[in-house]
């Protein structure tokens, strides 16, 4: 019998290695490594001097490093994707999502932004927004409007709305594609009981659709919030941070921490922080959530 | 009492009608905002400067130039990107699944203490954003001087596509009724026969919906590809891409024709299976 159980264990072993393997030695290790790091004043080859919470220090206080104007950034990001992108997904899912003529057709084509790679549309936006020669001074200019055209990347104060855009542009089929899973999954008795009893369309989606989606709103909000968080591929491709840091977030900053500075140890402590943020934020949207009902 | 109700239906019923109109109109807007850049991008892959910088912006080209298509992919390396990325992509796929469904085999169908915190040991990885790991990582594989290989990216996209591999096949697995498991025990299968006679054959449509999801993650990841990939034998599309389009600053065209040499791939497939690709997206954010 117990021989029995040893063998049972060693076969759970056996199922698990690979991915074990895979998850311990490229996703934890690594993120202790990073913490370990972050305590470190280190360029990456020589020796490495413990500095406790320095980093931490510095990174919070040091105007040349920015952080919290990249987190500023991260967040203002944030708002947009919630307080924009998301409504307009909903929209589009609610929408769609009961049984309009051309639903399929719609949906495809609002889900294929998502499936293009990101260098592709920051290119594709680069040249949309090219002062020059981009279609949207073009167009401006073809309208008349003249006065309206600008070097839409380079001014420090448009640069972070014309990054945002493309987001917008590429990830609102995304959640429209999850909201629209679950307004299907609402029960058309639900809803047909609703509609003899006299409610309107909003009616509907106020008191039976929308609260039965919650759950996957909130996967949107969370989903939203860290990945603004987390933006890397669209701001690298268009402005890698620039205007005048107008457009950075935290891994611009730890990129050019490490690659341009050789600074490691703070490349850590950025990487640490984003954990932290990320688990943070997902935390604390869950908890606002569930204090809605 | 009875007119005026019929009033307000009628009523209701045209104003039902423009409302319905005024939603196609909002809904079609929004798939040209959708399609424009798309289209265009395609028509620019095709033009000269000149026709791209004034004279034909957004019409179809005058004389379709297929050789941008030309220049693009001699010139920029682009068939060794395509292959790269390719390569690198594929080996993710079969490494995320095999080590998946073995993961959740022994999650789901073995019995013994720890399982569940196993499994939500696995589902951090969800949450974990893949920045995280990339200084020690970068360190390990320079270290052991494996930087600019096909394995420096092939490990990490793995591995952060696990959790999400994990989650799929647990979905698909639990649907399984546990009396096969009994049937075969009974036929004398060990679990590891048990797992590639009956589990396996029976996981197939969690397989397509794992490799689509992981195909997208490998196939358009940047941050990773940029910072362990330096030499161009072994660069992925899109660090191809940055490296071309900055070879080629003020010739749009064959700019044009190498994005969507990137692009088309993806959409072809996605117009033959909109509906599976849409799934298994939506399988993990929903299940999760």
């Amino acid at each position: 019998m117990k021989k029995k159980a040893i063998v049972n264990y060693i076969n759970v072993f056996l199922f698990l290695l690979p991915a074990l393997a895979l998850f311990i030695g490229i996703l934890i290790a690594p993120i202790i490594k990073s913490l370990y790091y972050s305590f470190f004043n280190w360029n990456g080859m020589g020796a490495m001097e413990f500095i406790g919470l320095a980093n931490y220090k510095e990174l919070f206080t040091s105007k040349a490093i920015g952080f919290l104007k990249a987190l500023r950034n991260a967040c203002v990001l944030a708002a947009f994707s919630v307080f924009i992108q998301l409504p307009l997904s909903l929209g589009l899912a609610l929408v769609l999502g009961r049984g309009i003529k051309g639903e399929r057709p719609f949906l495809s084509i609002y889900f294929m932004p998502v499936l293009i790679s990101t260098v592709v549309i920051g290119q594709l936006w680069l040249k949309i927004y090219n002062p020059d020669y981009g279609l949207l001074n073009s167009a401006l200019n073809g309208l008349g409007l003249n006065s309206l055209t600008r070097i839409w990347l380079g001014d420090v104060k448009t640069a972070l709305v014309s990054v945002f855009i493309p987001t917008l542009w590429q990830y609102v089929g995304y959640h429209m594609l999850l909201m629209y899973a679950g307004v299907k999954g609402v029960s058309p008795e639900l809803r047909e009981a609703a509609r003899i009893d006299g409610a309107t369309e909003r009616q509907v989606n106020k008191y039976i659709v929308i609260p039965s989606i919650k759950p996957i709103i909130k996967v949107s909000v969370i989903f939203a919030v860290t990945g603004s968080l987390k933006s890397f591929d669209l701001i690298y491709v268009l402005t890698n941070g620039g205007p005048l840091h107008a457009t950075e977030v935290p891994s611009t900053v730890m990129i050019e921490m490490l690659f341009q500075r050789n600074r490691y140890g703070m490349g850590s402590t950025i990487a640490v922080m984003m954990i932290i943020l990320c688990f943070a934020f997902a935390l604390l949207i869950s908890r606002a959530f569930k204090e809605n009902d | 009492m009875a007119i005026n109700n019929n009033n307000s239906s009628d009523h209701s019923v045209q104003k039902f009608g423009i409302r319905t109109l005024g939603i196609y109109i909002l809904l079609v807007i929004w798939a040209l905002i959708n399609l424009f850049p798309v289209y265009w991008m395609f028509t620019f892959s095709l033009k000269t400067n000149e026709e791209i910088f004034g004279k034909n912006l957004i019409g179809l080209p005058w004389e379709w130039r297929w050789s941008n298509y030309a220049s693009a992919w001699n010139t920029g390396n682009m068939p060794r990107y395509f292959v790269n990325s390719v390569i690198v992509s594929a080996s993710a796929i079969a490494l995320v699944i095999i080590a998946s469904m073995m993961a959740t085999y022994a999650i789901t169908r073995l019995v013994w203490k720890g399982s569940a915190q196993t499994n939500a040991f696995f589902m951090l990885g969800l949450t974990i954003p893949i920045h995280a790991s990339i200084v020690p990582v970068f360190i390990t594989l320079r270290d052991l001087h494996m930087l600019n290989s096909h394995f420096s990216l092939i490990f990490p996209y793995a591995a952060f596509s696990l959790a999400m591999g994990i989650l799929i096949c647990t979905g698909f697995m639990v649907e399984i009724p546990k009396e096969l498991d009994e049937a075969a025990r009974i036929d004398g299968c060990g679990p590891w026969k048990t797992f590639g006679v009956v589990i396996i054959p029976l996981m197939k449509p969690a397989l397509a919906t794992i490799a689509i999801y992981t195909f997208l993650q490998c196939w358009n990841e940047l941050m990773f590809a940029n910072v362990f990939i330096s030499d161009s034998k072994f660069k992925t599309l899109p660090v191809g891409i940055q490296a071309l389009s900055g070879q080629y600053t003020t010739e749009w065209g064959p700019i044009g024709a190498a994005l969507v040499i990137a692009t088309f791939p993806m959409l072809l497939v996605y117009i033959f299976m909109s509906k599976r690709i849409q799934e298994s997206f939506v399988v993990g954010a929903v299940k999760g």
